[in-house]
């Protein structure tokens, strides 16, 4: 937004009061003013909106009566927080409308756009109406510019934070699903671990773990680490953590696929492999749990 | 607050609360103990199940329980903590080493009469 | 829902409600289970230390916001001796038996942000910060 006069002003709204009838309002007069122009011009500004939106092809994942809709509410909610100068309803319907777009597909570009576009639209009509008076405009942008800026700030942040809400859980879900806990035989329980574990999935895997003994009212639990090309300290560390919650619960844990690395970093971080139970391949694994459970495996001409 | 301490045949099983204070924990130990003597009993379940908080004094509590108790010839297990709770507990470093753990009431029934079947 | 809970610690019985103070604020705030009883144990334990070094203090809970997220701190703060080398005693392990020291590797290791500051004689601040996943 150009401005034509060239005396430096704070951000600030503040009270000015230069030679004239009109210029002595403060600024919270004028400010009603502005907002009063807003709604007055509320249908053919929010139709102005809409085709700004369509012409630089925003909101393409939505049907024009959704645009239309949202836009209503968008406008509306915009005008408010200009009138109240509080920003925590706009805050919260930013992340209310962010929850519901992100799953149609909606980006924070078009957010963004949007919102700039409106308060292109809103500061056009500003222009129009005081074009005859260069200090009236000025004193009115001094009004409108900060408050317009906070709202696009406020809405954006609030479409991103919504954005990484949803990517955290999605990533937790993700998590989850690919690493089962299951049962195979009554009280014995396999965690076949596979691929990078970070700390965070480690942790994951361990609450899981632990949530799946209690459940599974398991007595014996192996945990195949045959797919884990490395580990360092940090979850090494985890997975003695694992072991020790896991007997605490009652459970014995046999850790399988322990590659000569891994064992190495194990003993580094001052983990006594003496004491923990490891077995060479998840088959040894499976039989030495199923000794420990008193279970026998025999050909089926013995059994019958 | 006091914590029950109930008879089973050979064994007592005590519930732990959720809310206990240091000092109720104290006053359960030195019950425990009493009753453990009085009894004659051969194992003790401490149960822990509503215990939502195990902290380094509770541990440290239970361990001189178990230590106290096998003095007197008999067995503790420690059954019923919660998954998360033992989460913690590990995150500290507190791993009741030298206690018997077991998942629940049932497991660590099973677990007493199996020890006092070895040692018969 | 307050934003700031202060809870004075003078006895046994202020470690309990201080973490289930700290449970509450916590489940109000949408924590998972298995993260309020990391917080509660971790205000045990801090709690803990303010008794048996300092005699009396207090635990200040607080809702912070951060960039994407909600959390909450802990505030520990007494006037006891103070710790004579802060280092020494975050490097220390934690025993297993519990009951050497004051076990702060083992609560840092239940909280995402830890820091310490303590003056001889002047007493020990200990914050803590634990964001919701």
């Amino acid at each position: 937004m150009a401005r034509i006069d060239t005396n430096p002003r704070s951000t600030q709204v503040e009270e000015e009061y230069s030679g004239g009838s009109d210029h002595t309002r403060p600024a919270s007069v004028l400010l009603r003013e502005l907002v009063a122009h807003l709604r007055d011009n509320r249908t053919q500004l929010r139709e102005e909106w809409a085709r700004r939106i369509t012409e630089a092809k925003l909101l393409t994942a939505m049907t024009k009566d959704e645009i239309f809709a949202e836009a209503t509410s968008v406008y509306d909610n915009y005008v408010e927080a200009l009138e109240t100068g509080t920003f925590e309803a706009l805050q919260a319907y930013a992340r209310n409308l962010s929850e519901r777009i992100i799953p149609r597909g909606v980006e924070t570009h078009e957010v963004v756009g949007i919102v700039l576009l409106l308060r292109d639209v809103l500061a056009r009509s500003l222009f129009a109406k005081y074009q005859t008076d260069f200090t009236m405009l000025n004193r009115i942008l001094d009004a409108y510019e900060p408050a317009a800026n906070r709202i696009a700030n406020t809405v954006a942040v609030g479409f991103v934070q919504e954005r990484e809400r949803i990517i955290r859980e999605q990533q937790e879900a993700i998590r989850e699903l690919s690493t089962p806990v299951l049962q195979v035989r009554e009280r014995l329980l396999i965690l076949p671990i596979i691929g990078v574990i970070d700390p965070q999935r480690a942790r994951q895997l361990t609450e899981q773990l632990l949530r799946g003994i209690r459940t599974n009212r398991a007595k014996v639990v192996v945990i195949d680490i045959t797919g884990v090309a490395a580990m360092d300290a940090t979850v090494a560390n985890h997975l003695v953590q694992t072991v020790e919650a896991s007997r605490l619960l009652g459970a014995t844990v046999i850790v399988t696929g322990l590659s000569p690395e891994i064992a190495q970093t194990i003993v580094n971080i001052g983990v006594d492999l003496g004491k923990m139970n490891t077995v060479g391949d998840l088959q040894g694994g499976i039989e030495q749990a199923e000794r420990l459970l008193g279970y026998k495996v025999v050909p089926f001409a013995e059994a019958s | 607050m006091e914590v029950p301490i109930l008879k089973q045949g050979d064994f007592l099983i005590a519930t732990v609360q959720a809310a206990l204070t240091d000092e109720d924990l104290l006053h359960f130990r030195t019950a425990l103990i009493h009753k453990v003597v009085l009894c004659r009993s051969r194992g003790v379940i401490v149960d822990v199940t509503s215990l939502d908080v195990m902290d380094s004094f509770a541990s440290r509590t239970l361990r001189e329980i178990a230590q106290m108790i096998r003095l007197r010839g008999a067995e503790t297990v420690i059954v019923g903590i919660q998954p998360e709770v033992a989460f913690a507990m590990v995150q500290l470093g507190l791993t009741l080493e030298d206690v018997a753990t077991a998942l629940d009431l049932e497991e660590g029934l099973a677990h007493l009469q199996q020890k006092s079947e070895s040692t018969a | 829902m307050e934003n700031e809970i202060q809870v004075p610690i003078n006895s046994d019985q202020d470690i309990v409600a201080a973490r289930q103070k700290g449970r509450s604020l916590a489940a109000a705030l949408g924590f998972s289970s298995g993260d309020a009883t990391l917080i509660a144990t971790a205000i045990s334990e801090l709690a803990r230390n303010i008794i048996t070094y300092a005699k009396s203090g207090e635990i200040r809970l607080t809702v912070i916001n951060g960039s994407a997220r909600q959390g909450i701190q802990l505030v520990a703060r007494d006037q006891g001796p103070g710790i004579p080398d802060v280092q020494q005693a975050l490097r220390d392990g934690f025993s297993t038996s519990g009951s050497l020291g004051l076990g702060l590797p083992g609560v840092k290791r239940l909280v995402d942000e830890f820091e310490i500051a303590s003056v001889e004689n002047r007493g020990t601040t200990v914050t803590a910060k634990k964001w919701k996943r």
